[in-house]
Parts: structure tokens; sequence; C-alpha cells
């Protein structure tokens, strides 16, 4: 094929092109950026309890969507800001609720009660969610005062919103890095997930801790509801679809890592995004070294475009992490 | 003896089926340091435990500073005023050793002895050396340093100490022999579970040589070694 064949583009239109790629892509990372930082809002509660108590909580995901659906109600009564304020803080007193009556009785007979009573815990909310709401999504929108856009590439708006959501995962992950790491009862939390008995025979009340730390946890994934829920959809099955991926979160940053539930957010929710937004296959791999035409032949995976594969990155992802370091990405070894 | 600091009547404790602790019974006075002698098997960590809560007692009492303690959570009976330093150490090897100083602060009891984190520097200026490290990179010599400042930072009425100088050097083993002799002239009671007959016989006031869950002699080490049928039948190995 000769150059002096192809369709001659001029150099402005080449720079117009390729700066339109590059907003696509400025896009799809920043989007999956924040998708990530969602990601972790849910998780980090989930690092907390998984990790750190030991305690597999299939309904984690529940509170993430019951701080939505509180929100959602409040905010007509309080308006938008203390709604984000009180659902979390409401979420909180379910989450100890649940510890104090249901996990703690269920704890020492092991991970598979544990996941068998928040399995069913979790079916129980959903259903109650669907009988005091329906069975569709609700109107929860972003409120109008921060619904404008932030900036516009390419003629593109990008919303403000997605950016304040960032920004509160990120204050999040400030606050529980010092929390952790700065206070006494950071110090307490951090002991106790490998020698509970030796930090209660020093005097601090352990059950007491797990139940703060359960509700705390609950409460994170209450405002990642509250927050997140305004601008993607609140639904009944909310909590389903972000429960998997909340799991491979913690999987692959490694159990009580809160830097690893992070790295692993971003990491899944940009690979995530890039991919849906990619039309790449391995056929056009393949026609670099002139293969292209046998594997265009042969097509099935050859010819499958990774936007299609996007939703089992992150299971990828968590089986490589699995094989190459079981303990995940920064797993906290004792 | 009147009105000792901490009184144990007929302890017994079981781990599930097996009954281990079969009516332990011993006092120590204010200011004494009580060692509790035997072979491996004869109960001394069980009671141990059993009096700090870790191993539920399933019969007996324990009184600490005329208070009953027994059957209370672990962290109740260590604000009472008893800590303990476990013979496996169990230091957070993942926190520094700030840290796990932090972990052992506690307000305790009226009347005990307060200790500062400057004083445990004293006692072994290496742990402030190596204050920022984490825990787990120190050697087993300074890791029993921690566990017993640690537990000193509690300010105690009663130390429980297990086994503080096992596999540690003969130097290290006459420090620690040298701190637990001023923590008792600074006020506190120690009950010392102790391998190492001349540690346990230069610095208690009072030896109990257990057997099979029993208290089977208790005395002076002046009137222990005054009975070699003792120390043959229970101790020797």
């Amino acid at each position: 094929m000769g150059g002096a064949q192809a369709p001659a583009m001029s150099p402005p239109a080449i720079k117009k092109g390729m700066g339109l790629v590059l907003d696509q892509i400025i896009f799809a990372l920043l989007n999956g950026t924040i998708y990530g930082l969602l990601l972790f809002m849910v998780s980090a509660g989930l690092t907390l309890i998984f990790g750190m108590m030991g305690v597999l909580n299939f309904a984690h995901a529940s509170f993430y969507m019951l701080g939505a659906y509180f929100a959602y109600t409040l905010e007509p009564l309080t308006g938008f800001w203390i709604a984000i304020i009180l659902s979390p803080l409401l979420v909180a007193g379910i989450g100890i609720l649940v510890e104090r009556y249901i996990l703690r009785h269920v704890h020492a007979h092991g991970h598979a009660h544990e996941l068998l009573v928040t399995f069913g815990l979790s079916v129980v909310i959903a259903e109650i969610i669907k009988m005091a709401y329906g069975k569709f999504a609700i109107d929860y929108r972003v409120p109008v005062e921060l619904n404008f856009a932030a900036f516009s590439l390419s003629g593109i708006d990008y919303p403000f919103y997605r950016l304040f959501m960032g920004g509160i995962a990120l204050a999040m992950f400030i606050a529980i890095y010092l929390l952790l790491t700065r206070t006494r009862v950071g110090i307490v939390v951090r002991s106790a997930i490998y020698r509970p008995q030796m930090v209660e025979a020093l005097g601090h009340n352990v059950p007491l801790v797990f139940m703060g730390v359960f509700g705390f946890g609950a409460a994170l994934a209450g405002l990642a509801g509250a927050v997140a829920g305004a601008f993607y959809t609140t639904n009944p099955n909310m909590a389903l679809e972000l429960g998997v991926m909340v799991f491979v979160v913690v999987v692959v940053g490694g159990l009580g890592s809160m830097g690893g539930a992070m790295a692993a957010s971003l990491l899944i929710g940009i690979t995530n995004s890039l991919a849906v937004g990619s039309n790449f296959m391995l056929a056009d791999a393949l026609a670099l070294v002139g293969l292209g035409a046998w594997a265009q032949d042969i097509g099935g995976l050859l010819t499958t475009r990774l936007s299609s594969l996007a939703a089992t990155i992150p299971f990828f992802i968590m089986l490589l992490v699995l094989v190459v370091r079981p303990s995940g990405l920064m797993g906290e070894k004792e | 003896m009147s009105n000792p600091i901490l009184k144990v009547e007929n302890l017994n404790a079981h781990y599930g089926k097996s009954h281990i602790l079969h009516g332990v019974s011993f006092n120590v006075a204010r200011g004494e340091v009580v060692s509790l002698l035997g072979r491996n098997g004869s109960g001394r960590s069980t009671t141990l435990k059993s009096i700090m809560g870790l191993v539920p007692p399933s019969a007996g009492r324990v009184q600490l500073d005329g208070a009953e303690i027994a059957g209370e959570r672990s962290f109740h009976i260590c604000r009472r005023g008893l800590s303990y330093v476990p013979e496996e150490r169990e230091i957070f090897l993942n926190l520094s050793v700030d840290e796990n100083l932090e972990m052992g602060r506690q307000a305790g009891p009226a009347g005990a002895t307060k200790w500062a984190v400057d004083q445990m520097f004293t006692y072994f200026p290496r742990l402030k050396e190596r204050r920022n490290t984490r825990a787990g990179s120190l050697s087993g010599g300074e890791q029993q340093m921690l566990t017993m400042c640690r537990s000193l930072l509690g300010n105690p009425l009663v130390m429980l100490i297990d086994e503080p100088t096992e596999g540690l050097a003969p130097k290290i083993v006459a420090v620690v022999g040298e701190v637990i002799r001023d923590i008792n002239e600074k006020g506190v009671s120690v009950v010392l579970v102790e391998q190492k007959l001349t540690i346990a016989m230069t610095v208690s006031h009072r030896i109990c040589v257990m057997g099979h869950g029993q208290v089977v002699f208790a005395g002076t080490p002046q009137a222990l070694n005054e009975r070699p049928d003792v120390t043959e039948e229970w101790l020797a190995v």
C-alpha cells in the first residue's frame, strides 16, 4: 500500500484528531480514577472489617445501598448536605446492631457461618428496600447546586460532581490513614487484628473496639452510597452489582491494607474504564507481525474486542494477583 | 499473712475437657516476689493465664487487693491492677516500639506505682535507640524487654511474668533479673514463673512448687533449700 494512495489528511486535521483521542483518554482515565475512588470508599470499610477483624461480611455492599436510600429519603426533609451526613450515621447504627446482635454470636463458628448469615442479611435488606421503594431505580439525583460542568475538553463537559465524589474519597482515605496511624484507637485496632487476646489483657475492651470498627466501616459504605447514589443509579440491585467488585478490591489490595485497597481500587477502576472505551482485539496485535488476516479467519477470542471483555478484567487481575502474590498487592503480613 | 495483695484459692481450670489446674492456692503479700516453679506441664503458665482471665477459671477464687476478679474479662482485670507478661512475648510485630509501649499505657488503679516511658528507656537503653523500628525486627532479648516495659506501663499492683529469661543470652538474663528486683523495690508485687532456678532463688521472697496442677510446696528459698526431697520429686529433670 503506497503512501500516495492513502487519503491525505492536512496537518491541522491530524492534530485535531490526535487531540480528540487524547481528550478521550483523559476522560477515560478520569472516569476510571473516580470509579476507582468510589470502589475505595466502599472497600475501605470492608478492608477494615474483613481484613482487620477477620469478619466476612457479604452484606457490606448492602450498607452502601442503604446509604443511598437513606440519603434519598432524608434529602427532601433536610436538604442534600445534612442527608449525606445523617445517612452514614444511620447506617453505622444498623452496622453496630448487626455486629452486636448477629455477627458476634456467629463469629466463633467460622467464616462459613458468617457468610451464610450476612448473605441472608443482604437478601433481607434488598427485599425490604424493594417493599419500601419498589423494584426499580428511584429518582435520587445530583442536587442542582452541584450539577454543573467542572471543565470541558473537545466540547464535552466534565461533570463537577464526579470530582466531588473523588474528593470525598480522597478525604476519606487521608482521614482513615491518620486515624489508624496517629491515634491510640488506630494503634489498638491494628494490634487487635493479630493478637486480640493480648490486646484485651493490656486493658483494652476489644469487643467494643470491634463493634466500633464495624460501625465505622458500615458508615463509610453508607457515605459512599449517599454520595454516589445520586450520580449513578440507586436501585435495589446496586448492592449486588458493586458487592462482588468490592471483594475483588479487598483481595487484590491485600487483606487489612488501606493503601492496598486504594491501589487496587484505582487499578481496577482505571483498567476497566480504559478497556470499556477500547476497540482493541488480539488480531490487531497479530497484524503487526503479518498475521492479521489469519487471526481474522480464526475469529473467536482473537477478534473479541477488549471492550466486551471489560467486565472480566477485574477478575483476571484478581487471578493474577492470587497466583503471583497471594497476600495481595500490599497485604500486611505479621 | 494479713491482707495479701493477691489471693488465689482453690483455682481450677480446664483446656477443653482436660482438667489442668486442680485447686491451686497461694497468696502474694504486698511488695513480695513469689515464684512458681515446677516441671513442664505442672500448670504454672495456666495458673497465670487463669488469674489474668485468659483461661477462664472453672472454679475457685482470685482476689486482687481485696476485690474478687475470678471470671472477669481480662481487660477489667488489667485495669484493676494486674498485668501479664506472656511467655510467648506476644508483642505487636507490625507496630513500632513506641506504639507497642503505647498499647500498654493505662491509668492503673489508685495506689499503684506510676511508670513513665523514660524509665523504661533507663532500664533498657537499647529500646530507646530502636523506638521507631518495627517491633518485628527486634532481637529476642529486645522483644522480651519490650513486653516487660509494655506491661509495666499499665501501672500494675501485681505483675504476672511468665518465663522472662527463656532463650535469652546470659548477659540479658542478668539484666532482666535486675529489672524484676528493681520494679519490686519500687512497690510492684510479682508472680514469676521461671525455669532457671538460680534466678528464681535470688529474686524471690517465697517459692511455690507446683506439680499436677497444684501447689505442692510453699516457703522461702531457704526453706526449699532445706527440702531436697521436694526438689528431687518435683523439680529435678
